[in-house]
């Protein structure tokens, strides 16, 4: 019994024990118990996951559980990254969900899946047989779907968002079926031992089509475009504790399911593998900052959001495997040293972003963005929180995200010497949309600050707004923690994750750290995020003294009015809304971010000439769903008009059926006999 | 590009020599109730012009005067953009009703220390739309003045020389 | 942490500091005697910096410590840069933040706190000027980072020491086509980061034409002549980087004080050089529509990747 074992059965248990609380308790202590034993499950989740990234092993087989195979788990270096930080990401929500769960989501069904979510994200990881994985899974599907259904009796959207969730969630998981299928049909058996051991003597077109279905399952569940349309529907409107949990534990787990099938079992693959899913990655990101750019609703934004750092994170994945394909070992192990670091980065600030909306969404009532501003009064922590959150959400110095994306960018520059015509083309193009991304993300998080917290109330709920109570302020606390630690000293984790990406491509560690600076082995570049963050500390108090002793007038900072040209106050309808700060954005993508707009006009009755109200609305909607999934739903939707007329209640009819088909059963076994 | 730079070089210096710098003080016809000394800016002062009901030959004046033949930015004067930026106000024009607010405002929002300059006879007693229906008075009605240009309109010169007793340039 | 180094940054931020104001003074006379005028000397800037010290600093009512911090954080981010990059000695106390990515995102992280102090007023010019900008820098970042991506294929890093003393050793490689096509396209991403002519008019009073100055409408005195400052610094350590990133000659490699001034001396003169061509182009040109600045961006994109195709063909 060793940690990881240990700390793997203590979460099953305290998972289990928390769920059946929130069955059992009675309704005032329920979501205090709860949200303490999903911290507690947190906890244990983090230790294992620790340990089992430090080399200890963890077993646990439990073969009479299901029929044929059975239940497998064991704990490797790569799954304990995505235990630790599913367990970090739930002991952070856990304590938030304590005062979040106040507003109407007490309720036995919500509390007591709630641990179970958590555990089946924990486990999924852990999975070491195909049995296993998708059973994992889809526990992890069908508790999230039941998560996202919570508030479904108060607003209609839910339910609508819950069915996309499901259908997508559920093709996946068909998609995903089918490749392990096919996989686990040209090896021994369904355990991953036995798959990694078949995995370099399948042939490549199988093992092409395996890496491509289970790369459709897997990147829809990460919010790959094109089949990313469940994630904007689903985060906004579920619980912000449920959001969290999704954005920042369950969509990693999509990139989890790429990486151990394609680089762990698989062992590898050709270059065209790793290209599709580099395009695909780039396109995802600057498509999904693209529309949280222009996104007015604060959780669709974040939502979005998700899809663009998941992209990033393939990115990375993709340019591993490319390296990886040409031999570039180190660069490879590098690659994917800044894919799972921005894995981690990304659940930190994702956790607090989500909070910090679910906090605003429960003071005010409101998520657009257009409704709120002005909150830094009434809010001023989770206002704090927000700003820090979107800080490393776009990727500046001294933020969390930063330094991941420093190093996928320092992978991706050192790779264009030596790996081909194919990565000469590629790398300055990912480069670019790295780039981009970095840019969009500065203007979507400037906004949503912005816009959201600053300046003037929009709205009189949003005048109104308090702050939230200790619980949700403790959640957003330690999430707020683990970003400023990421950011400032990403040297204590560094290591463990450069050796568990050098395990995974079979390479040397690719980076080296010293106290505070990172280093990269075999290439040449240094960075130091914690003397970055003391030069601008040092620089900005010299800079307060320096200003303070030249100024001479020290007298007055006068309350003065706001300079509004003299014409008169400045009402809060006078201020730039989100959609007005996005629109040159919007208009230099117009090719792919048109917007539509509808004018109703009501003329007065007695005359055509007059107008009693103009009704306007504007929206710009996701082009992909537009192009790929209207028509694809418009055809189902139309096979089912012709399949109507197949049954149209006759019973002669359906007879009629039955019968014609037994007798063409039987001539086509006498031709065939 | 090549034509303009052809231009460029045959037309040459446009900026007429400085006349001799005059002495730091009010000059004549300043208000009589104004601050006691003008405050000097160490030969720097940014200016916002305030239009409150001129038929703009003023500003057409004071466009001569920050014209390349004049050119008063080489005392150290310029025009900005926001009277928060300014140390200066410029104001033409006899205040009408509408512009009485306006102006005040505008004199709240610049800082310590500030200046303000009537331009033109309209500013400083209404010149020839004094007792129409829709002026409330000249300018020292509404805001202190320290500075009076007088003259419908003033010449580009004085407009230059009472700046360079701003800037002390 | 070596003498050279503690002086090399020391020297630099007070040349830095000192000379910002004097380059958009030199640029402004430029300016002036093309077009015929006399010009206010090149002393002016620090005249209006002295006289704005002594006016009264100004909190309106409605703003809050995001008001009050952005325009240190901005200064805090020039005098960052000013220290780490290498422009008068090639080893700075602080290289290992020397990194070229890393200084371009301090920057653009103070450009970022300006943008969040113009939604802060909530007046429709702060978050007018905070929109455009954050768009100009959102389609400038493709380009910036591309032109870093051919700079260090040649050298194998994106430290700025790395790349500067890789100048040194082999001055041929300025005329080769990578430095020329990274060069322009870096040409345009500073104007479009600093705010010149053809981007942002810099002297402008049309509200509706402003990209700067609409973020910095509200403030005054202290504050005002801190984002002066800082826009000036801002123009010297883009041009300095230009400079020095492609034709380092002259920077002090080691520490004995004869070099450090040739450093100095030839430093201020390459800014020079560069401010007063800016300052020329500037007189030829008009501003653009906001709408037709991404098509620059993107012509300057494509001068980006070239360089990049071009670092590789001929590696």
């Amino acid at each position: 019994m060793n940690v990881a074992l240990g700390g793997l059965l203590t979460a099953l248990v305290t998972g289990g024990l928390s769920a059946l609380a929130g069955l059992l308790f009675p309704t005032p202590r329920r979501a205090t118990v709860v949200g303490i034993g999903t911290a507690a499950t947190g906890v244990a989740a983090v230790a294992a996951g620790v340990a089992a990234m430090a080399g200890q092993p963890a077993v646990v087989a439990l073969p009479q559980l299901l029929p044929l195979a059975g239940l497998l788990f064991t704990l490797d270096p790569l799954g304990g990254v995505f235990v630790a930080v599913t367990g970090a990401v739930a002991v952070a929500v856990g304590i938030y969900g304590i005062g979040y769960a106040r507003h109407g989501l007490r309720g036995r069904s919500f509390q007591a899946v709630l641990p179970l979510f958590v555990l089946s994200m924990v486990l999924v990881p852990a999975a070491a047989s195909v049995g296993t994985l998708l059973l994992c899974w889809e526990l992890m599907a069908l508790t999230s779907l039941l998560l996202v259904l919570a508030e479904h009796r108060r607003r209609p959207q839910v339910a609508s968002a819950g069915r996309w969730y499901a259908v997508m969630t559920h093709l996946g998981l068909v998609v995903i079926l089918i490749g392990l299928l096919v996989f686990a049909a040209n090896a021994a058996d369904g355990s991953f031992a036995a798959l990694r051991a078949a995995g370099p003597t399948v042939s490549p077109l199988v093992a092409g089509l395996v890496f491509v279905l289970t790369g459709i399952g897997f990147g829809s569940k990460a919010g790959i475009i094109p089949l990313h349309a469940w994630l904007p529907r689903a985060h906004p409107e579920a619980p912000s504790n449920v959001s969290a949990l999704m954005s920042a534990a369950m969509v990693n787990l999509g990139a989890y399911g790429i990486v151990r099938i394609g680089f762990d079992l698989l062992g590898g693959g050709p270059g065209w593998w790793w290209l599709l899913l580099l395009g695909l990655g780039a396109a995802s990101a600057i498509y999904g900052i693209l529309l949280a750019a222009i996104s007015t609703d604060l959780k669709r934004l974040l939502g979005y959001s998700t899809t663009e750092n998941m992209g990033l994170v393939l990115v990375g994945v993709g340019a591993s495997g490319l390296f990886a394909a040409s031999g570039e070992s180190t660069l490879a192990g590098l690659a994917m040293a800044a894919a799972l670091l921005h894995v981690i980065t990304h659940a930190a600030f994702k956790t607090l972003l989500f909070q910090s909306a679910g906090s605003v969404l429960a003071a005010t009532g409101r998520r657009d963005l257009d409704d709120l501003g002005g909150l830094r009064t009434g809010m001023p922590f989770t206002t704090a929180a927000f700003g820090l959150g979107a800080l490393a959400a776009s990727a500046l110095p001294p933020g969390a995200a930063f330094v991941s994306e420093w190093l996928l960018l320092q992978a991706l520059i050192h790779g264009l010497p030596a790996s081909g015509l194919s990565a000469a083309i590629v790398m300055p193009l990912a480069v670019a949309a790295v780039a981009l991304t970095a840019g969009l993300a500065v203007v979507t998080f400037v906004k949503a600050f912005g816009i959201g917290f600053l300046a003037k109330p929009r709205s009189p709920e949003a005048a109104a707004a308090r702050e939230s109570p200790a619980s949700m302020l403790t959640g957003m606390g330690l999430a707020g923690a683990a970003c400023v630690g990421l950011a400032l000293l990403p040297t204590v984790i560094l290591p463990g994750i450069g050796a568990v990406a050098a395990g995974v491509v079979g390479s040397g560690n690719p980076v080296v750290v010293d106290a505070v600076t990172i280093r990269l082995a075999d290439v040449a570049g240094s960075l130091s995020p914690l003397l970055l963050a003391l030069a601008l500390t040092v620089a900005l108090v010299a800079a307060l003294a320096a200003a303070r002793a030249v100024a001479t007038r020290r007298a007055t900072a006068i309350d003065a009015r706001l300079w509004d040209c003299g014409g008169g106050p400045l009402s809060a309808r006078m201020e730039y809304t989100a959609t007005s700060f996005a629109e040159p954005l919007q208009r230099v993508f117009d090719d792919v971010l048109s917007a539509e707009q509808d004018v109703d006009v009501t003329h007065v009755e007695e005359s055509r000439y007059l107008v009693q109200t103009i009704d306007y609305r504007r929206r710009v909607p996701d082009r992909i769903e537009r192009r790929l999934y209207q028509p694809v739903l418009a055809a189902l939707a139309g096979w089912g008009r012709v399949g109507r007329r197949l049954a149209p209640g006759s019973v002669h009819r359906y007879l009629g059926y039955g019968f014609y088909s037994l007798c063409a059963m039987l001539i086509l076994l006498v031709v065939t006999r | 590009m090549l034509s303009l730079w052809r231009k460029i070089r045959s037309t040459g210096r446009v900026a007429e020599p400085a006349p001799p710098a005059p002495a730091p003080t009010r000059p004549t016809g300043a208000a009589a109730d104004g601050p006691a000394a003008l405050p000097m800016f160490g030969g720097s002062v940014q200016i916002r012009h305030v239009d409150t009901g001129s038929c703009s030959g003023c500003e057409i004046e004071i466009g001569a005067a920050f014209g390349p033949v004049y050119d008063a930015e080489r005392y150290g004067a310029r025009l900005v953009a926001s009277p928060r930026h300014a140390d200066a106000l410029l104001v033409t024009g006899p205040v009408t009703r509408n512009m009485v607010a306006p102006l005040r405002r505008t004199y709240e929002a610049v800082p310590e220390p500030k200046v303000v300059v009537a331009v033109g006879d309209c500013a400083r007693n209404c010149g020839v739309f004094g007792g129409a229906y829709g002026i409330a008075g000249p300018v020292s009605n509404v805001v202190p003045v320290d500075l009076e240009i007088p003259g419908c309109p003033p010449r580009p010169e004085t407009i230059v020389a009472a700046l360079r007793t701003l800037t002390g340039r | 942490m070596t003498v050279f180094g503690v002086v090399g940054v020391v020297i630099q931020l007070v040349i830095v500091v000192a000379l910002a104001p004097l380059l958009t003074g030199m640029m402004r006379q430029i300016r002036a005697a093309m077009e015929g005028r006399a010009g206010a000397g090149i002393g002016q800037p620090w005249r209006d910096l002295r006289k704005l010290m002594r006016k009264q600093p100004i909190h309106p009512r409605g703003t809050s410590v995001v008001f009050r911090v952005a325009p240190l954080v901005l200064i805090a981010t020039c005098l960052v840069v000013a220290a780490a990059a290498p422009f008068v000695t090639t080893a700075s106390l602080l290289d290992p933040i020397a990194d070229l990515f890393a200084v371009v995102a301090l920057l653009t992280l103070g450009t970022v706190a300006l943008a969040l102090a113009g939604i802060d007023t909530g007046t429709a010019f702060g978050g007018m000027g905070a929109s455009r900008e954050t768009t100009i820098v959102a389609l400038v970042e493709p380009t910036l980072l591309v032109a870093i991506f051919a700079l260090s294929v040649p050298v194998g890093s994106t430290n700025l020491g790395a790349i500067v003393t890789a100048g040194l050793e082999h001055p041929a490689s300025v005329f080769s086509p990578v430095s020329l096509l990274a060069a322009v396209a870096l040409v345009v991403v500073i104007i479009a980061e600093t705010g010149r002519l053809p981007v942002d008019n810099p002297s402008t009073h049309l509200e509706l034409t402003m990209v700067h100055e609409a973020m910095v409408l509200e403030y005054a005195g202290p504050d005002l002549a801190i984002i002066e400052l800082a826009s000036s610094m801002r123009l010297v350590v883009f041009l300095g980087l230009l400079a020095n990133l492609f034709v380092p000659w002259g920077i002090a490699t080691s520490g004995q004080p004869v070099l450090i001034a040739v450093g100095v001396a030839v430093f201020v003169a390459k800014v020079a050089l560069l401010g007063g061509a800016l300052a020329v182009g500037e007189v030829f040109m008009a501003k653009l529509r906001l709408f037709r600045v991404p098509e620059l961006l993107a012509g300057s994109f494509v001068l980006g990747l070239l360089a990049v195709a071009a670092s590789f063909v001929l590696a």
